[in-house]
């Protein structure tokens, strides 16, 4: 299959029903991307298929074929959202926080505090009882 | 040296590992590799109690390795407390999800695919933790003379109160690797292990008595760790024993990551409990006696059951003074899987039921809940059930005046009330309500704890300042930032020129578990008479000069006691912490007439917690540790049928998401333990002591009879009128 993944083309000999997750994690050696479930629950796992939010648990490798992708690693380490998650607390163990950046990304700029409730909603976080993630993502 | 550095504590510097965790960087154990790796399958009892009559592997065993009891060099337990359980079950079985035995292959798709056939001989399992006959451990702690204080009571109120599992679902599933050689010394004998978890010196005893080696031949390494909550204190050491068993037998890394569901089946959990309050009180709202039973159900085998009970009965009380008390509770053995740290370790459940014993009081009084708590709350140099005497570091009544000024409570609770008039239930208007707690919470271990722990922290002098070598862990909560902190202004360095050094055994001393709200105040503390004394030493000279004119400095130092603390362990009497954070929870809810589902709709929250060294860290443990109580007071229902949990997915067992979680108002108070680093108290544990408490009494403001969590909506309809 081909894609274009954080911007490079890549070329990988995968089979399709494999995880994407797994493809990410164990094919093209980007951990960035967690597992927490398995089971499209909590969001760890979320990629940016298409600029689209997916849980990459749950959908085969086949689908990314010809697509645009985006993990954690792509948004290098100086994007606004990076940052305003260290400096407002929005990151704790930083188990559910690559999810819920690209989560975040995928609202787009300013989004309001009902957008970004409704928009994480697939995104779990067991540390920080979301205030301070929505007080990074609104000062990023 | 001259002290040219910004002061650190007080300010949000960046936290250490913040970037590695935005970017993808941070490693945690799912992330490792290693040459020749192996994965490891758990293999458990599917009954709850009973023997193993025959254990049979089916199909083609090529590429597989199996580890069962035989395979165990040293002592076949997880060395704890009690010694009592087996790191793999030779005959008897427990509880369902008891570890039988490991398959080892190097692919995880026949791995999975494996089947192991076990004959059981069954046995009746016990499900009742008051019938039980095996006590882990009873505690009694008396204060006075409760018939005296029964004599002397216009009124007695009862209640029983009940409150549930609740699973701790760090987003990271617990995991270790074993690799084979101890790598302190590149030597080939022994083991290392890599994982997720909040105590490595636990982890290396446990392994050291389970393999039979030496301690120079264990090494464990705390990989970065998504959460803990408690869930990872005494767990990693069961599966830590699992990996380096395999490792040991292949002589290859092994690799054991739990997938969501078999963490939920297997790994503790927070112990449900029932609570029996007699109270005697006076006519005007004066508590005068009060009688608390209270049973813990500790599951199959003793693990950390016997220190949870501990210091569930030590706050069984609540932050109330009374000069008459008797506290009798006991943690009993049943047939599931066994329960074990939780964040707040047994006060949650003993102040939730403490604080709505409380408005029951009020309500049969005719006082309002803020009323009787003002009469009753712990003041300086009042004594708690054990006899403590405050000192000025306690804020009870300051944390309830704060919290009941800030949400206008009794103009708030007036108005919710009218809103639920007749004329209003008949339509489809939601009820409301408004409820408060007033909690307490002990920092650092209970009693003598500290001092048979013997905690030991070192700080070496770097180029630029200096590095921290501590056992203790970051688990998402602050731990490197928060002690770098510390650290940076007493030594009078730059934060930045603080590191932190990976809490691995081979290199760190022991500073004791991360668990009981004590890194901070009890850590933090010794590092900073560390760094104190390496000031000193530094006298002029920078860093840099100290370490071309006279070579390394490492300084470490031990825990001392506070002058003046006593604590009798046979007596339950003294002082049982060094201080005590202080907080009140405000709570409003809206139910659903129709599906009597409930909504947190605002929340807000008073903690006194000596001093914030970085108010933002302190405020994620706070607003997060809030979120958690309002799950295990509304959502978090652990569904067991027949000793195993059925709703073991994340489908099925709800946390609280961003919709459920309300937008949450916190105030922060200081008032300073002159014994912690810059007056600091413990503040880890205790936003989950309050917010049950708060949602079962603003549920009975809205008119719901409750006395129990989970408040699910069918036990919300089995009380409505
Ligand atoms: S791991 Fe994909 S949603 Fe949880
Ligand atoms: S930061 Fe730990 S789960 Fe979100």
């Amino acid at each position: 299959m081909r894609l274009i993944l954080n911007g490079k083309r890549r070329e990988l000999n995968v089979h399709p029903l494999k995880r994407l997750l797994d493809v990410l994690r164990e094919d093209c050696a980007l951990t960035g991307t967690k597992e927490g479930c398995g089971e499209g629950e909590c969001g760890a796992c979320t990629v940016l298929l298409d600029g689209a939010p997916v849980n990459s648990c749950l959908v085969p490798a086949a689908h990314a074929d010809g697509a645009r992708l985006m993990t954690i690693e792509g948004l290098g380490g100086r994007h606004r959202l990076q940052r305003a998650f260290v400096e407002h607390g929005g990151a704790q163990c930083g188990i559910c926080t690559p999810g819920m950046i690209l989560a975040a990304v995928a609202l787009g700029p300013k989004p309001s505090l009902n957008a970004i409730k409704v928009g994480l909603a697939g995104n779990l976080c067991r540390c920080t009882g979301y205030s301070a993630i929505y007080r990074s993502i609104r000062q990023a | 040296m001259a002290s040219r550095a910004a002061k650190a504590v007080g300010r949000n510097v960046l936290r250490k590992e913040g970037h590695a965790k935005v970017t993808g960087a941070a490693r945690y154990i799912d992330d490792l590799t290693f040459p020749g790796l192996l994965h490891a399958r758990t293999i458990r009892s599917t009954i709850p109690a009973g023997q193993i009559a025959k254990v049979r592997f089916k199909g083609d065993r090529a590429g597989f390795t199996l580890v069962d009891h035989h395979d165990i060099p040293g002592r076949n337990i997880v060395a704890l407390i009690d010694d009592d359980q087996p790191c793999l079950a030779e005959r008897a079985i427990r509880h369902v999800a008891e570890p039988i035995l490991l398959l080892v292959h190097e692919d995880r798709e026949k791995l999975r695919a494996a089947e192991v056939q076990i004959d059981y001989r069954p046995s009746t399992p016990n499900y009742d933790p008051e019938t039980s006959a095996i006590a882990f451990k009873s505690i009694a702690i008396d204060k006075g003379n409760v018939d005296e204080g029964f004599a002397a009571a216009d009124v007695i109120v009862d209640g029983e109160y009940r409150t549930g599992l609740q699973e701790q679902l760090y987003i990271e599933t617990n995991g270790v690797i074993a690799v084979p050689g101890h790598g302190v010394a590149g030597g080939d004998d022994g083991i290392t292990v890599y994982g997720s978890m909040q105590c490595p010196y636990y982890v290396h005893r446990a392994l050291m008595i389970l393999l039979g080696l030496p301690a120079e031949q264990v090494r464990v390494i705390q990989t970065e760790t998504g959460g803990g909550f408690g869930g990872k204190e005494e767990y990693p050491s069961m599966i830590a024993g699992h990996a380096a068993l395999a490792a040991l037998k292949t002589g290859r890394p092994v690799k054991l990551v739990y997938d969501r569901v078999e963490d939920m089946l297997a790994t503790t959990k927070r112990h449900p409990s029932i609570i029996r309050h007699r109270t005697g009180v006076t006519r005007d709202g004066r508590l005068t006696a009060m009688d608390i039973d209270a049973v813990l159900d500790g599951g199959a085998y003793a693990t950390l059951s016997a220190v949870v009970l501990s210091r569930g009965m030590i706050h069984a009380a609540g932050p109330y003074r009374c000069d008459h008390v008797r506290i009798r509770g006991r943690a009993t053995m049943t047939n599931t899987p066994p329960n074990g740290a939780f964040r707040g370790f047994g006060a949650p459940q003993t102040q939730f039921a403490a604080d709505v014993h409380m408005d029951r009081i009020a309500e049969r009084l005719g006082l309002d809940p803020v009323r009787v708590r003002e009469i009753n709350a712990l003041r300086p140099g009042d004594t708690t059930a054990t006899g403590q005497r405050l000192g000025a570091d306690s804020s009870a009544l300051r944390v309830l005046r704060e919290a009941v000024k800030r949400t206008d409570f009794k103009k708030r609770r007036r108005a919710l009330a009218s809103s639920n008039g007749p004329a209003e239930a008949g339509r489809h208007t939601p009820a409301r309500g408004i409820g408060l707690s007033l909690f307490f919470h002990g920092s650092g271990f209970t009693g003598a704890g500290e001092v048979k722990l013997a905690s030991k922290a070192s700080l070496a002098l770097t180029g630029r300042g200096a590095r921290i070598h501590v056992a203790s862990t970051e688990i998402g909560q602050g731990t490197r930032t928060m002690l770098a902190q510390i650290v940076a202004d007493a030594l009078g360095v730059p934060y930045e020129h603080i590191d932190v050094n990976a809490a691995d055994t081979g290199e760190v001393p022991d500073s004791g578990p991360t668990v009981a709200s004590r890194t901070c105040m009890i850590v933090g503390r010794i590092l900073q008479r560390c760094a104190e004394e390496m000031r000193g030493r530094l006298g002029s000279l920078t860093p840099r000069q100290y370490l071309r004119k006279f070579g390394p400095l490492t300084i470490t130092k031990q825990y001392e006691r506070p002058a003046g603390m006593v604590w009798d362990d046979t007596l339950y009497k003294g002082d049982a912490y060094g201080s005590y954070g202080w907080g009140c929870d405000v709570v409003e809810v809206e139910v659903d007439r129709d599906t009597f589902e409930v909504k947190a709709t605002a929340f807000t929250t008073v903690h006194e917690i000596g001093k914030a060294i970085h108010p933002t860290l302190a405020l994620g443990q706070i607003e997060g540790g809030s979120a958690q109580g309002l799950g295990y007071a509304l959502l978090e229902d652990v569904v067991m049928r027949d000793g195993r949990m059925t709703n073991a997915t994340l489908t099925n067992y709800i946390i609280p998401t961003s919709l459920d979680t309300p937008p949450m108002k916190v105030v922060l108070l200081e008032n300073p333990y002159p014994h912690g680093p810059s007056g600091a108290k413990g503040v880890g544990e205790m936003p989950i002591d309050g917010p049950a408490p708060a949602v079962i009494n603003a549920l009975r403001h809205a008119g719901f009879d409750l006395r129990e969590i989970p408040a699910t909506p069918e036990k919300i309809m089995a009380v409505a009128s």
